[in-house]
């Protein structure tokens, strides 16, 4: 029934004034993401700015919520963002994407890039721990991230293409609330599949029965492979009808993406202006 | 790079979260809010390019002929009570030039038309009914009150689907039945009801035409207009005349096919009540050493819907949601009954009462609702009399809470708790979304009560755990039963009851049996 | 004046596309009379090697379709083929020296037998799968699967007919196939390439390769990753080695050789072929608590 319910939120139709309600929503949601070997100080300048200001004033669109980076580029993105940007600096860390290092260095970048002004940590979980059955490794390791990470917020990757079913993603999801992560993330965006409706719908279920058992909202962020406005919308169909209101806000929800952005933004100038867009006029990250 | 970046002008002014850990949120006040927040705009179905004739006239001999009495009886949108259009009443004589029209057409032209030619006209059948799907969807809604995200994306499909299947059977007949050669009944009269106008259709015309048959169809009084242009259809398929005769009416016309003596095969889909009065007078006429027709009936039903405590229950839920407001709940086998294992039922009961409250019941064009009206308004008192019932004994009703439009036929989504065996509610079909929510401790509990029903059409398992699907399906008396889905179909698989809920399969290759002789 | 006409050099079918061989070698069709018409593709081992990789790559997705889409495919090439059949009964009269009747009449059986086996796909698995009744308490069934990617071996006459006839049964349970098309009279099996690949086929469940057979057979007999032979050729020289290669992997090997009468016959409207590549499986499942 997953497959079914998810595949749902998919046929909702928005139109006119919600439509354009739930695009500018989704930017305020975006952790615009660069993650690549070759990300340079240069690449930061342009991703933070983007992040900042995505598109001309007179769309009226908000700034994206966070950035999001490897840990040597923190300093440089907090440097350009400053100290009290609307926009945070959210670093990956605990030997990203694979997770396959000594808990000490992994724990070690995690206070580094706090450090270095990072107010949001994704770590990864241990993925080979989980699948061989050592839950409380998984546990203990994402414990002792939060304590690392002192003030700043954590973000629980759970690599859900790595998993594979539904009843791991659930377990992972259970574990990862419980052993203190602010947000549960679906993937590094670096498997394939990364983030798709059903394995999100999993996760937002066990986020719901956490906030009852316990009174605490648990966020959710799905990241990687969601690229176009439509998807985008699915996804804020899917948090209202299965969490409530309460979850639609940047606070409780994240899109990690990068081309997102642009797509989001080329279907609230659609809407505003009233006719279809070409990419060149919309800026890259 | 050393600058920071400038501050943007006329930038949204945006209060940065401050990092501080999540608040608890007290026991009493952890509730979902399903509120304002984001409220989607009407999405309405593009309808206006369907034209409604505002006359309809019966079908037979392959055209559209005035009904002999000259009269017509209106029909209504039920979400709006606005009068769609007439349609012709046919009376007995009208009945008998239908019945006519499908004798002739039988002996002199479908009966010795090669299987694989027969097969084309319902491949052809097929292909236009999928090319007009948006334009059915829209009549089928409009006239019915289903959803139109219904109609489009479950019945439609389905339509085609059947068309497609029994196509493929025309010429492949000597297969189906090991050591013997079927060969067709004759002429069949087929009687339909109102909650799957366009499918009952279908499944009724499909399998009978590929078997060698003739059909003379009526629909229920309440959905004509999509049966009448499937008579288009056949017209633009060049199906030959009188292969297919569409006599709408009410009860009498029915019942004058049902009594005609020149019919071969009844098929009838309804209410267990005329069920019974229709087995009545076929037996009579056998009785008194007459030629009387083949018989199937597929009637009521309150299925169970059994929910064990290693189910996953999310999922479970969603099944729940699907088996009992699909269609409003105007579904024979809609899963009517639900008995939950003890041990889970303060948790299922708070996430049925939160799971309903996102169903959205309104305009049944606009493609975001869930819930449709109403067929008609003696359905909506016969539920609201059920309903109410249970109310009385001693149930008590749980309600989505939201605004009904001021016109139309509507009913909120409903689950009645503290139901056991003895309440109204749970032995008698209500037809409508309202659920009847029952305990039960352990499998054999589960069957027995499930079980203890004269009705027997189908039922729902869930639970994670194999062993236990098979023993309820093997336990289970009704001829459908679903492990972990519900409500699903498919021209390939056969569908029907048990006991009091008919007898006779439709779909896949038992649903051929009907239609055909084996001697 | 005189016009010139655009000459067409018929090629190969792999895995949706329309490929010359990597050998760059071509041959001349020729009519029974002699007569030069034109230029098709001579397919190497290498060509039938990648081809096998193109059917290969296709069964994930043709094996897992449903049977009503993989009915509806077919059901899409029978109407490709009535609107183009005139083309059909052209390239069939002019390659094959028959009548236009006679080749109209081997195409208009072509359609409705495709239109047969398309109806097969969501029926067979009722007809020859089963719920069995064991002693003990389990819930038992058998349900046939594609058994993968077979060869099909099309003899020369008829050119259109006997191919369409062949590859039909394979590949609606869910196989995928390369065609060896006749070597004498090619052409209309390359147009057939061109309807299939203008009907929702995925590319690489059916391939048509064109060339010589002597040189492909035995290359098939010994290929390791194809899982069944349909021979509709027969003939001493290439039966031997494609049977001795059963050995190799134990590929299946159906034999269905027939005089060019026997092609026309209803006879041929049987499914009993679909069990060729199909395998049985068979599931058990407690019942109890």
């Amino acid at each position: 029934m997953v497959e079914e319910r998810a595949a749902s939120f998919g046929k909702r139709s928005l139109k006119a004034s919600a439509k354009l309600e739930g695009l500018k929503m989704a930017v305020s949601m975006c952790d615009l993401t660069t993650l690549e070997g070759k990300d340079t100080p240069g690449k930061i300048a342009y991703l933070c700015r983007k992040a900042l200001q995505p598109i001309e004033a007179k769309y009226d669109v908000p700034s994206c919520a966070a950035v999001c980076v490897y840990p040597n580029l923190v300093k440089c993105a907090r440097n350009l963002l400053g100290e009290h940007s609307p926009v945070r600096v959210a670093s990956v860390a605990t030997g990203f994407p694979s997770g396959q290092f000594p808990l000490a260095t992994k724990l070690n970048e995690v206070r580094r890039a706090v450090a270095d002004g990072a107010d949001e940590i994704d770590m990864v979980i241990d993925r080979g721990a989980f699948l061989a059955g050592d839950h409380a490794k998984v546990f203990d390791e994402i414990a002792a991230t939060k304590e690392a990470c002192g003030p700043a917020h954590l973000k629980v990757i759970l690599e859900t293409g790595e998993l594979v079913t539904y009843d791991n993603v659930r377990l992972a999801s259970e574990i990862a609330m419980q052993a203190g992560g602010d947000f549960i993330k679906t993937s590094t965006g670096k498997v394939s599949p990364a983030a798709t409706m059903p394995v999100t719908l999993v996760m937002l279920e066990a986020i719901r029965d956490y906030f009852f058992a316990t009174g605490i909202r648990i966020g959710m962020k799905p990241a990687g492979g969601i690229r176009s406005a439509k998807q985008a919308l699915a996804y804020l169909v899917m948090v209202k009808e299965t969490l409530g209101d309460d979850w639609l806000n940047p606070q409780l929800f994240r899109f990690g993406a990068s081309t997102l952005v642009n797509d989001v933004l080329m279907q609230i100038a659609k809407q505003v202006d009233g006719n279809y867009q070409s990419a060149d006029h919309f800026s890259l990250p | 790079m050393k600058t920071k970046l400038k501050p943007v002008k006329n930038a949204i002014p945006r209060v940065p979260a401050t990092i501080s850990a999540q608040p608890i949120i007290p026991l009493r006040e952890r509730r979902l809010n399903f509120g304002n927040k984001w409220n989607f705009a009407p999405a309405p179905e593009d309808a206006k390019n369907y034209v409604i004739a505002p006359q309809h006239e019966l079908f037979i001999n392959g055209k559209f002929v005035a009904p002999r009495s000259g009269t017509y009886f209106e029909s209504v949108n039920p979400a709006t009570e606005q009068t769609l259009t007439t349609i012709a009443a046919a009376n007995a004589e009208d009945v008998d030039g239908a019945v006519k029209a499908a004798r002739k057409a039988y002996a002199q032209v479908w009966s010795k038309m090669p299987g694989r030619e027969r097969g084309k006209y319902l491949y052809r059948i097929a292909r236009i009914i999928q090319e007009k799907s948006r334009e059915l969807a829209v009549l089928e809604t409009m006239d019915g009150g289903k959803p139109i995200k219904e109609s489009r994306d479950v019945d439609l499909p389905l339509v085609a689907a059947h068309f497609f299947y029994y196509a493929g059977w025309a010429d492949k007949l000597k297969y189906a039945f090991p050591g013997k050669m079927p060969q067709p009944l004759g002429v069949a009269g087929q009687i339909i009801p109102w909650n799957f106008p366009l499918l009952m259709a279908a499944w009724k015309i499909a399998p009978a035409l590929a078997c060698g048959n003739t059909v003379v169809l009526k629909p229920a009084e309440t959905t004509s207009i999509t049966a009448l242009r499937l008579a288009q259809v056949f017209q633009e398929a060049e199906l030959p005349a009188g292969v297919v005769n569409v006599v709408t009416g009410a009860g009498g016309t029915g019942g004058a096919l049902v009594n005609h003596p020149d019919v071969d095969k009844i098929a009838f889909t309804g209410s267990t009540q005329v069920g019974k009065l229709i087995a009545s007078s076929v037996a009579e006429r056998s009785g008194a050493g007459g030629r009387a027709p083949r018989l199937t009936l597929e009637l009521g039903g309150k299925a169970a819907n059994i929910l064990f405590d290693d189910a996953p229950i999310d999922q479970a839920i969603e099944g729940v949601i699907a088996g009992i407001y699909f269609n409003q709940g105007h579904v024979c086998c809609a899963g009517s009954r639900l008995f939950v294992q003890e041990g889970i039922y303060s948790k299922v009961i708070k996430k049925l009462r939160d799971r309903i409250q996102t169903l959205r019941v309104g305009d049944p064009l606009d493609k975001n609702t869930d819930i449709g009206a109403i067929n008609s308004r003696p359905q909506l008192e016969k539920i609201r009399g059920l309903v109410q019932s249970g109310v009385d004994e001693g149930a008590e009703l749980t309600q989505t809470q939201c605004t009904l439009p001021a016109k139309g036929y509507w009913f909120a989504p409903s689950f009645l708790t503290g139901v056991t065996q003895a309440h109204r509610v749970a032995s008698e079909e209500i037809f409508g979304p309202v659920l009847s929510v029952m305990t039960f401790r352990t499998p054999e509990e589960a069957f027995e009560r499930a079980n203890h029903i004269p009705y027997g059409l189908s039922a729902g398992v869930w639970t994670d755990k194999g062993s236990k699907i098979f023993k309820m399906v093997n336990q289970l008396r009704a001829g459908v039963v679903w492990a972990n889905t519900y409500n699903k179909f498919d021209p390939a698989s056969p569908f029907g009851g048990y006991k009091e809920s008919g007898f006779g399969r439709e779909g896949g290759l038992q649903g051929l049996a009907a239609y055909c002789r084996l001697d | 004046m005189h016009r010139l006409d655009v000459k067409k050099t018929y090629k190969l079918y792999i895995g949706g596309k329309f490929p010359r061989s990597e050998s760059g070698r071509y041959l001349p069709a020729k009519s029974p009379a002699g007569v030069r018409l034109d230029n098709y593709a001579h397919a190497s081992r290498k060509d039938f090697r990648d081809a096998v990789v193109a059917a290969r790559a296709a069964t994930g997705g043709w094996g897992k379709a449903s049977a009503y889409n993989r009915g509806q495919v077919l059901y899409r090439a029978a109407e490709m083929l009535q609107s183009r059949a005139s083309e059909l009964v052209n390239e069939i009269a002019r390659s094959t020296d028959v009548s236009a009747a006679q080749a109209r009449r081997e195409v208009t059986l072509s359609i409705d037998r495709l239109l047969y086996f398309a109806g097969w796909t969501d029926k067979y698995p009722q007809v020859f799968g089963s719920v069995n009744p064991v002693a003990s308490s389990h819930f038992n069934f058998t349900t046939p699967e594609p058994t993968g990617v077979a060869v099909v071996l099309a003899p020369d006459q008829p050119s259109l007919l006997a191919l369409l006839s062949l590859v039909a049964p394979v590949i609606l349970s869910g196989n995928t196939a390369i065609v060896v098309a006749s070597e004498k009279f090619p052409l209309p099996a390359a147009t057939f390439a061109e309807i299939l690949a203008t009907s929702d086929l995925p590319g690489g469940v059916v391939n048509i390769l064109t060339g010589k057979r002597a040189e492909l057979v035995p290359h098939i007999a010994t290929h390791m990753d194809v899982n069944a032979v349909v021979d509709g050729v027969g003939a001493p020289e290439s039966s031997g080695t494609l049977q001795a290669g059963v050995a190799t992997n134990l590929k299946r090997y159906a034999n269905h050789s027939l005089a060019t009468a026997d092609w026309f016959t209803a006879k041929m409207e049987d499914p009993y072929w679909i069990l060729d590549t199909v395998e049985f499986k068979t599931a058990w499942h407690p019942i109890g608590i």
